[in-house]
């Protein structure tokens, strides 16, 4: 296989990859001679690098990781078993292995395959289960026992379940197929011109990168000191990705609506290089970059897993935050001169950035964050050109309410639509099909419409199109609706 | 127009969405000299439209208007002629995004129906990728490619009429990703195989049965497939209202005004939360679901072709 052909189809190091085991995901860099913890193993992921993506591994004493050979499933020989649970008494003695048993094979070497063998032979109500449950018995053991890594490539769909699964705080709660919907609703495609707002840790810009695949531009609007991307650098997106991302700072948008912006206005906040801490909760570490990129204006943090303490290990903090403190000490006019040119930059680019909003022709809007949306839109939306998507997400649903009103009231959009998605998993296997256990409770909202012109008479836009919209009043119903 | 890059004016040839209100919109051909009526007057594509920029306000012969909007696969797919029953954005969204569909990504997809999917995966696709769509049904396969001309999109994709069952996809290890929705998918989980690469890709299978999903589910573990998973995903919307309740009327405590309940002459205690539009009422803000939502439209099954 051509390594030129396909970049990326093999892992190398430097490559933010995710490992996973069965639903279990956890993004972390590939390194050498770095311990990496992993559902409670420990080893180096020096033996993946130069393998395919997908590759699965078992994990050899020493904590090296060895590539698993695909197994021939046993033969199914009709084993003994059961027709029912009525004499299958659970007093916790069926089991004649010990702990300490189970520890020494562990010790042993015994391969985890063996281990559950052993398992089976040792248990005196094996025989009396049901075919079914037996198997759900080996299922069981197998999971604990033969644990296999499988080192995947990250994508929207594997990290937004990941950040779902692990720290959705840090995405506002944002369920991965209300992402999705976001995706698709929006009509992100390559060459669109897109405004962002997020707080999800730059998950959601990710994975507009994604499917934009270089291709257009993107302008990420911030809160504060800069935005948060750190889970964008976990996808891996060439340079060239970046060369047509934008930021632009909330705090200066109202002066750009009113056209009152101006690159004289520009206060000490904007060119402040403190990079910018982790913001939603509350976590404030401050973690250096990983691939060498020491942004001042954004923080291209790879906090891979947030707040677990884990992340020390493989970080190396302690060498790359001498090394910045060295620079800091050493030639402070080389220093300076070094800061005026990069606030320059900083500057050219933001009023760069100014000048693409002010074109109003924005393709889309998406809001994704853990601020009121109504200011947001109703000011955003005036970047964007008439006939083009936007799409609003909000953890919770009583401030889409609001924000529907208030855009009625604006005019200049229709065909609005409030709603939220249900997913549920199933269980498939012959003769025990059925949805599973346990569903997510609830994956935040979207408020998505489309704009079109802004009428020059505000009266005429809100009240007929509200006339047109609204559905007429039923005469009967008791309950009185107003429209909104 | 264009279905993957958006252009400022209406022209001549566009595939252009008239939007009338609340969920009332269709699709039209925007032609020199041609006319649509709607329920507000005729439109006159030569005078109103052509040359309009795309989001504008058009009044129609007889008063009202209607804006006109930019195609994009989801309009479409809420404005397509029914030749089969389509899959909506909702399960689209989900499947673009599990099949880690992007720029550049090859895709196989049988059958293409009415072209649902199909619009939506080759705007995902585009400029570098491509969708080999396989349909068994002639008339279909000839609509389907007309269409794409039509829209311009032509040449990200290439319709073929044979049984996928039976002769696949006509390509072999090209494929990022296979989507099946087909009667009887297992039967194509060889094929969908063949068609992905070689270090591997993602397919869905697409079944409203839960018989057909055993069955598939089975055949993809037969031939190596990992990480099979299936689920479902359902849309609730909701309807905006300012919602008036009757406060009732408890009677009055004779004499004794010690009462801390809802009393509805007490004006000032209604702060916050109630508005009280008027005696008697409190006024709030709701997001009403419909009466009735789709409760099922398929089983979505994903799973990951991989080298081990």
């Amino acid at each position: 296989m051509d390594e030129s052909a396909e970049p990326g189809l093999r892992i190398r190091e430097g490559d933010c990859a995710v490992l996973k085991r069965d639903e279990v995901f956890k993004a972390v860099p590939v390194l050498r001679r770095r311990k990496v913890i992993f559902e409670k193993q420990w080893f180096y992921l020096d033996n993946a690098i130069g393998h395919i993506y997908g590759t699965t591994f078992e994990v050899s004493s020493g904590g090296s990781l060895q590539p698993k050979k695909k197994m021939e499933e046993s033969t199914t020989e009709t084993k003994e078993a059961g027709t029912d649970n009525r004499n299958i008494v659970d007093d916790g003695r069926s089991q004649k292995l010990t702990h300490d048993d189970i520890k020494a094979l562990k010790d042993k070497g015994i391969k985890g395959q063996e281990i559950v063998q052993q398992l089976i032979e040792n248990s005196t109500t094996f025989r009396d289960k049901t075919e079914f449950a037996q198997d759900k018995y080996i299922k069981k053991k197998k999971k604990k026992y033969e644990a296999v890594i499988t080192i995947v490539k990250p994508s929207t769909r594997i990290l937004s379940t990941m950040y779902y699964a692990r720290e959705p705080g840090k995405i506002n709660h944002l369920r991965y197929d209300t992402l999705a919907q976001m995706l698709t609703l929006g009509n992100i495609r390559a060459g669109n011109k897109m405004i962002v707002m997020e707080t999800c840790a730059g998950l959601v810009l990710g994975a507009i990168m994604e499917r934009m695949g270089g291709y257009g531009s993107i302008i990420q609007m911030y809160p504060g000191g800069g935005p948060v991307r750190a889970a964008t650098s976990c996808f891996g997106f060439p340079e060239s990705f970046f060369k047509t991302l934008y930021e632009f700072p909330l705090s200066k948008v109202d002066s750009l609506v009113s056209g009152t912006f101006s690159s004289e206005t520009l206060t000490s906040e904007t060119e402040c290089n403190v990079p910018v801490e982790e913001e939603s909760n509350g976590s404030v570490k401050e973690k250096t970059t990983l691939i060498q990129e020491t942004e001042e204006e954004s923080s291209s943090e790879a906090v891979m897993e947030g707040i677990e303490t884990e992340d020390q290990e493989t970080m190396d903090l302690a060498a790359e935050d001498a090394e910045y403190k060295e620079n800091k000490e050493r030639g402070s006019k080389e220093n300076i001169r070094e800061k005026q040119r990069k606030q320059q930059e900083r500057r050219r680019k933001l009023v760069e950035t100014a000048a693409l909003l002010e074109e109003r022709n924005a393709d889309g809007l998406i809001v994704a964050s853990r601020f009121h949306p109504t200011p947001l839109l109703l000011s955003l939306l005036e970047f964007v050109a008439p006939s083009r998507p936007f799409v609003v997400y909000c953890q919770y649903k009583e401030p889409l309410l609001e924000c529907y009103t208030k855009l009625r009231e604006r005019g200049g959009v229709i065909n609005l639509k409030l709603s939220e998605t249900w997913l549920r998993n199933y269980q498939v296997l012959p003769d025990r099909s059925h949805p599973k256990l346990m569903m997510s409770g609830g994956g935040g909202y979207l408020l998505s419409g489309i704009s079109v012109t802004m009428e020059k008479i505000q009266s005429d836009a809100s009240s007929l199109e509200a006339q047109k919209i609204e559905e007429p009043t039923s005469k009967k119903r008791k309950l009185q609706e107003l429209h909104c | 127009m264009s279905f993957v890059e958006y252009r400022d004016t209406i022209k001549d040839g566009d595939t252009a969405i008239v939007f009338l209100g609340h969920e009332s919109m269709f699709a039209v051909k925007v032609q020199h000299g041609g006319k649509t009526q709607t329920k507000y007057g005729v439109i006159r594509h030569s005078t109103d439209l052509i040359g309009k920029r795309y989001g504008s306000k058009v009044t129609c012969s007889k008063g009202g208007w209607v804006f006109i909007l930019h195609p994009t696969p989801e309009l479409w797919t809420m404005n397509l002629p029914h030749r089969t029953q389509i899959l909506y954005s909702t399960d689209i969204s989900l499947i673009t995004m599990m099949l880690e569909l992007k720029p550049g990504s090859i895709v196989c997809e049988s059958g293409t129906g009415s072209g649902s999917l199909s619009h939506a995966i080759i705007r995902t696709v585009a400029p570098t990728g491509h969708l080999y769509t396989v349909e068994f049904h002639q008339q279909r396969a000839e609509k389907a490619k007309k269409e794409f001309q039509e829209h311009e999109v032509e040449h990200l994709v290439t319709v073929k009429n044979q049984d996928v069952c039976k002769n696949g996809f006509g390509v072999s290890n090209v494929a990022d990703a296979v989507f099946l929705d087909i009667p009887s998918p297992w039967e194509a989980i060889g094929h969908a195989k063949s068609a992905l690469k070689i270090e591997g890709g993602r397919i869905c299978s697409f079944s409203p049965c839960i018989e057909q999903v055993q069955r598939t589910c089975l055949a993809m573990e037969e031939h190596g497939f990992t990480e099979i998973n299936t689920l479902e995903i359902l849309l609730r919307v909701y309807n905006v209202r300012t919602i008036s309740l009757q406060i009732p009327d408890l009677g009055k405590a004779s004499e004794d005004n010690s009462g801390a309940g809802f009393d509805s002459s007490n004006q000032s205690n209604q702060g916050g939360l109630y508005g009280v539009l008027q005696q008697g009422t409190a006024q709030f803000k709701s997001g009403v679901p419909l009466k009735e939502m789709v409760g099922h439209t398929g089983y979505l099954t994903f799973a990951t072709k991989s080298l081990f």
